[in-house]
């Protein structure tokens, strides 16, 4: 029987906090247990940061398998000290429904970067979370990217809730202002025709205007690329850029056109590479 | 390094980021404040201070700038009195936000009943938060106005030294440095201090609790106020140590009352921030060119390129 989400943020918290700010946070639960309201919660979710710091939460392989274990998907990875306090304060604070979305749609108003990050974060273990799904939306409208960050990556949120238009604008913008597509969760799973077709408009937007094409752009071409689409990887294959030409064998290898396997094996090695499992995806966004 | 700790960036151009960060500030301080006409609903107000304390600082830290800000009811839309009392209700929330460094800038301006009581309900909130205060004295009517601001602390039992009263000049200096505040100079043209007489203040009094800012908004006004400043003062025999002071000690000494500003934000800053809140540090440090001239260049005709 796995640990339920907050008994392990708790008990990596007592982990890692020392003794005064252990037992502030301890205190700031057992008030809301007791007797929840909206002031309480505001104030506890504000003194966070000053009570705990904002150092990373330290965690092991055991601890993320935990996670996994407890709601699948939930990766804490780089989350900080404070941002995994006021999660566990907020679930703390009960409520279900429309009451909880509510509040957390009246925190998501007035947060400043820290708090929205945090409060986007514990998507996945919200209750009732499909209420919160246009709220989540703003989060993804945000240009400051750690909150769209929050939303985005390491998230299972959106892989699950998020209806295919919203998810393709979140993939493209990942790549629009400047973060990355490999943390976002479900991008083979989810992608999709259109989205193949967003992205190389944007490739050919990218070529007409003179500036770089981000190499993970082709990963969500791959798995659709016929006719023109395969045009594009090909081009893709033919440029100076090492990453992008190792990021068009991958989209090659994953092309349903019968073409696409004569022009992967004209890459020669990196066709190997492909074929091998020794370029994939994840090593690539590991050498940028 | 330099810190400005009064910075209406919101009203700034990225151009006025990108020379404030060349030219040696590390840390901006962004006073709530009226937009230059009044707001008429409170959802006004409760949008104006997220945006200081959510999206202006993000902005300011592209630019390897700290940015921290203060949470009032200012004097002058302190006389909607609708308006007044609902941001009175948000206000404690917002003041607990990270890096909100103060209550200000507070006080008043043309000295009426309302900005009175509000001015009072907001000393009494500074002290029941206990976060510094900062004052902005009235441009007209100043000196009985600084007098009056000083005189309303005291009766509130609000220790002076947590007390920026800003926009002295050489009139008000006197009183307010032997009255125990922090004395802060906006070096701002033709309607505020000049750095010319800003220098004389410094010889006069020394640097002891004296202050040095830009109060840069949407008039015209000058961004680079405080590193100027301090080049003149120098240049022109001012000892090293009373413009560190002036330029950047005193205001994170005043400020940093709060728990919300440290040195090490910008010389050390914390892992989760340079992730999502701060791009590193100034471009200063590495020893590499300062970047003053392209922000100029953009500013005329002579680049017609635009990548």
């Amino acid at each position: 029987m796995s640990d339920k989400p907050s008994e392990l943020i708790h008990r990596w918290l007592n982990r890692q906090l020392p003794e005064p700010a252990e037992q502030w946070l301890g205190a700031q639960l057992a008030k809301l247990a007791e007797e929840p309201t909206e002031r309480g919660l505001q104030i506890a979710l504000g003194m966070t940061p000053r009570r705990l710091g904002k150092d990373d939460l330290a965690l092991s392989q055991d601890d993320l398998a935990a996670a996994e274990a407890a709601r699948p998907g939930w990766d804490p990875r780089g989350w900080s000290v404070d941002e995994a306090a006021r999660i566990l304060i907020l679930v703390a604070a009960g409520g279900r429904g429309p009451t909880f979305a509510k509040r957390f749609t009246d925190l998501c108003q007035t947060a400043d970067a820290g708090e929205a990050i945090a409060l986007y974060r514990g998507l996945p273990l919200y209750p009732d979370a499909e209420l919160l799904e246009d709220q989540a939306a703003e989060g993804v409208r945000s240009n400051m990217r750690g909150t769209f960050e929050a939303v985005a990556h390491r998230n299972p949120y959106p892989r699950e809730r998020f209806d295919e238009n919203r998810w393709n604008q979140m993939v493209v913008k990942a790549l629009f202002i400047g973060s990355t597509m490999q943390p976002i969760q479900g991008l083979d799973e989810r992608a999709n025709p259109t989205l193949a077709k967003i992205l190389c408009d944007y490739a050919h937007e990218r070529w007409a205007a003179g500036r770089p094409i981000a190499p993970e752009l082709w990963r969500c071409v791959g798995p659709f690329a016929r006719g023109a689409a395969l045009e594009d990887l090909k081009r893709a294959a033919e440029t100076s850029d090492a990453t992008s030409r190792k990021a068009a064998a991958l989209a090659l290898a994953a092309s349903p056109a019968p073409e696409a396997k004569a022009s992967l094996a004209a890459l020669g090695e990196l066709a190997s590479a492909v074929e091998s499992g020794g370029l994939s995806w994840e090593s690539l966004a590991q050498e940028s | 390094m330099y810190i400005d700790p009064h910075t209406h960036m919101i009203s700034r151009t990225t151009d006025d980021y990108e020379a404030m960060a060349a030219a040696g500030i590390v840390a901006v301080i962004e006073p709530a404040f009226w937009i230059g006409q009044p707001r008429t609903f409170v959802g006004s107000y409760i949008d104006y201070l997220s945006s200081i304390v959510g999206f202006e600082r993000f902005r300011a830290g592209q630019f390897g700038i700290r940015h921290y800000c203060t949470i009032g009811l200012n004097s002058k839309e302190a006389n909607n009195e609708e308006l007044a009392e609902g941001v009175m209700e948000i206000l404690p929330r917002f003041a607990l936000k990270d890096g909100v460094v103060a209550i200000g800038e507070i006080g008043y301006d043309e000295q009426t009943e309302l900005e009175d009581k509000y001015y009072r309900l907001q000393l009494e909130l500074a002290k029941e938060l206990d976060l510094p205060v900062m004052i902005h004295t009235p441009h007209r009517d100043k000196k009985r106005g600084t007098t009056r601001s000083m005189d309303v602390c005291e009766e509130h039992g609000v220790d002076p030294s947590k007390v920026v009263v800003d926009h002295n000049n050489e009139e008000t200096v006197k009183e307010t440095l032997d009255r125990g505040f922090w004395a802060a100079f906006s070096i701002y043209p033709s309607t505020k201090m000049g750095n010319v007489r800003m220098v004389e203040i410094l010889r006069q009094y020394g640097a002891e609790r004296i202050i040095v800012d830009s109060a840069c908004d949407w008039g015209i006004s000058e961004p680079l106020g405080v590193p100027k400043t301090a080049t003149l003062a120098i240049e022109r025999g001012v000892p090293e140590e009373h413009v560190r002071l002036a330029c950047y000690q005193n205001a994170l000494d005043a400020y940093g009352q709060s728990g919300q500003m440290h040195e090490d934000d910008w010389l050390n800053p914390s892992a989760i921030d340079q992730r999502t809140l701060y791009e590193g540090n100034s471009i200063l440090r590495g020893g590499r060119e300062p970047r003053v001239e392209k922000p100029a260049a953009r500013r005329t005709m002579e680049e017609l390129e635009i990548e």
